[in-house]
């Protein structure tokens, strides 16, 4: 049986499709294209709060099918808040997340698993099951969803596995690899159910050199040879610059930027100028809100 | 004064609040047993063994020593009336229905329960959990079902073999160290015990399963994600067991008796 | 690989020990059960007090355990305890004439009911009722009786 191509940008192609009844001639020449949604998720007037304190209020962001987007922002903007409500693990108060056209609000449990089916999401620590092998981490979705045969298994985790470069790894347990050993098999874990949308958190934090730069080709490579939609939330600005085809700059609960990184950079707001060139003080600032300085040192608390 | 009544009153908000999110959690594993039970029945066995064959040691080391104990206690007593032949039944009395299942649950929540609550508890601190849902698997029957369940199955193992352990020590300490006549000693006991107070033990050993295991789980999965967090999740499921124990058991024993 | 084999023997270890410990709790510690018997007849007996006779207490007829207690009732009409047990079916022999003491083991034991031989010819069947009854001795009302009777020698 042949199978649609996802990745291709128009769903329907028609060229200069010619079909006649008798003499009568109906279509001659006919060029259409339908192109599937451009926006593989789209979310619309977001609002959360967590108690009191408001995360997000009135946003709004798209993100494009086949691109590395990243969201860049403060820490404690809230990045990685909005990956858990793209993938329901968080529920907004307001507003609407649509993934492939679909509200993810409307889902019921069955429907959200088979959804995140479609997702492979790298957490931050890698975060692989500590009471199993690399091999069986990474076999591990297949074994819960699947009913291949172990040869099948063995065969598929193998191939993934080596794509990140552990192939000879498979026997160690987790707690035996490195930091960036455990994110390349997280990936490999991620990878092994063909995921349509693979979400990295922070992936560059707390690595090596090398390791990083072994983990931005990977990204990029997994994203264009599997034409698969990777989103990022990082605060790392070199390595997201030369990975991301698109950045949100996330703060104060709204987009404050987007653009590719290059716009990003030298955009005119003070804010993503800030960010984006690591200046110590300016619209975020430095000292965090307190009584005046001189009062509180002279002032009569000190009695 | 006002602001401490409002402290009492938020706090009990707090814990009746906490005490129905226990009971939906509890009804919430106890659906995913059966399916468990009957599918994933390979997961269960590995948790009996680490909750189970793990504790044996100390049950047994506990055991003998309790047993011990009661020998001692139970002859300076009876001694008194002339009854140590009765020493054997003193003993069993108290480890087949009250020690071996009370004793037994505390040290089970000591060595296994401690550390269900932090396994799964460290599971939650560094996204485990989070990774399974976001790899389209429950948590619930893949991690908490299969070691509620394997607790389950592993108490009443764990109790008979304390009882059989207790009892021994009591052989030793009696019929060897006090020269108790073995026979009188191993015959009172199979007279006076029935089946009804196995079964009583048996029971209890049940319930005390369910409590603690369900207690571990609960804690464990509800934990802070912080080592911190996990840290008070293990205190806190030693504490709750104890205490949750020893009501059921004063509750089993009142309507038993 | 050898991993999980050392789980799988631990595991089977520790599961055979378990039931084995509860093989040994039901077999040796109530195989002294030492009534047992599969084929029984109930017999009824009245007392006027029964102390602190329970169910399932032996019957014994000298020192041997022949039957047990099976239910306790009291009779709102004469105002007495009937007691019913089963006897095992092998002691057929037993003189419907019998008298049935309830009786204590030791000093501070749980009580039993003793019969002693009559020498009718006919003997106890399913149904019989024995006639002839001594009740419990209440320890307080023994008391009761030695200082009343103390008291009164004093008077004379």
């Amino acid at each position: 049986m042949k199978q649609l191509d996802d990745s291709l940008e128009n769903l329907i192609e028609i060229r200069n499709l010619k079909f006649s009844r008798g003499h009568r001639v109906i279509f001659e020449g006919l060029n259409l294209d339908i192109k599937r949604l451009e926006n593989l998720i789209e979310i619309r007037n977001l609002k959360f709060s967590r108690g009191h304190r408001v995360i997000f209020e009135g946003l709004n962001l798209d993100i494009k099918r086949g691109e590395v987007t990243a969201f860049m922002g403060p820490s404690g903007t809230g990045k990685t808040t909005l990956l858990r409500l793209i993938t329901r693990q968080l529920i907004p108060q307001e507003g609407t997340i649509r993934i492939g056209g679909i509200d993810i609000a409307t889902l019921n449990l069955a429907e959200l698993y088979q959804l995140r089916q479609r997702f492979g999401m790298l957490f931050q620590n890698g975060a692989l099951l500590t009471d199993l092998n690399v091999f069986e981490n990474v076999a591990f979705p297949l074994r819960e969803h699947t009913k291949l045969t172990n040869r099948l298994i063995r065969h598929v985790v193998l191939t993934k596995l080596h794509a990140v470069g552990l192939r000879g790894a498979a026997d160690m347990i987790p707690s035996e690899l490195s930091g960036g050993m455990a994110r390349r098999v997280a990936l490999a874990r991620a990878m092994v159910m063909d995921p349509d949308i693979l979400i990295y958190d922070e992936p560059f934090v707390g690595l090596d050199p090398i390791s990083m730069g072994v983990i931005v080709r990977l990204v990029r490579r997994m994203n264009d040879t599997l034409g698969i939609t990777s989103i990022i939330v990082s605060h790392d600005v070199a390595e997201v610059s030369t990975v991301a085809d698109c950045s949100f700059l996330i703060s104060g609960g709204k987009v404050a930027a987007s653009g590719s990184p290059d716009e990003l950079r030298t955009a005119k707001s003070e804010l993503v100028r800030q960010f984006m060139h690591g200046m110590a003080d300016g619209p975020v600032a430095f000292h965090y809100q307190a009584p005046d300085y001189e009062e509180q040192l002279l002032g009569r608390d000190a009695e | 004064m006002t602001s401490v009544f409002r402290d009492v009153f938020n706090t009990s908000v707090e814990f009746v609040r906490t005490f129905g999110a226990f009971q939906l959690f509890s009804l919430r594993v106890l659906r995913y047993s059966p399916g468990v039970l009957l599918s994933r029945f390979d997961l269960v066995v590995k948790q009996v063994f680490n909750t189970g064959a793990l504790s044996l040691v100390i049950i047994m080391v506990c055991g003998l020593f309790v047993g011990g104990v009661l020998g001692l206690q139970g002859y300076s007593n009876l001694a008194r009336f002339n009854a140590e032949d009765s020493i054997g039944v003193f003993a069993a009395f108290g480890l087949i229905k009250e020690l071996g299942p009370v004793i037994t649950a505390l040290l089970f929540a000591g060595r296994a329960g401690t550390a269900l609550a932090s396994e799964i508890g460290l599971m939650k601190a560094t996204d485990q959990l989070s990774a399974m849902e976001m790899m389209a698997v429950n948590p619930v029957p893949r991690v908490l079902v299969p070691r509620f369940l394997g607790g389950i199955i592993a108490m009443p193992l764990l109790v008979a073999v304390f009882s059989m352990i207790g009892l021994f020590g009591t052989h030793l300490v009696a019929v060897e160290l006090l020269s108790v006549d073995v026979g009188a000693f191993w015959q009172q006991i199979q007279i006076t015990v029935d089946m009804d107070d196995i079964k009583e033990g048996i029971f209890k050993s049940l319930v005390f399963g369910v409590a603690a295991s369900m207690i571990a789980v609960w804690e464990g999965y509800n934990a802070v994600p912080t080592a911190e967090g996990v840290g008070r999740a293990t205190t806190r499921t030693v504490v709750i067991t104890a205490i949750a124990v020893l009501v059921f058991d004063f509750m089993i024993t009142a309507v038993m008796l | 690989m050898q991993q999980t084999r050392s789980v799988e023997i631990g595991t089977g270890l520790f599961v055979l020990l378990g039931m084995g410990a509860l093989f040994f709790l039901t077999t040796q510690t109530t195989g002294g059960d030492d009534f047992s018997a599969e084929e029984t007849y109930s017999v009824e007996a009245r007392f006027e007090n029964i102390g602190s006779l329970r169910n399932r207490a032996p019957v014994a007829m000298s020192g041997v355990t022949i039957g047990r207690v099976t239910n306790i009732r009291f009779d709102s009409v004469t105002l007495e305890a009937v007691v019913q047990f089963v006897i095992d079916s092998q002691f057929d022999q037993i003189p419907d004439d019998s008298d049935a003491s309830i009786l204590t083991s030791g000093i501070l034991g749980s009580q039993y009911i003793g019969l002693q031989a009559g020498g009718s010819d006919t003997n106890l069947e399913d149904g019989s009722e024995l006639l002839f009854t001594q009740s419990a001795i209440v320890l307080e009302n023994l008391i009761g009786k030695f200082l009343v009777n103390a008291g009164s020698k004093d008077d004379d």
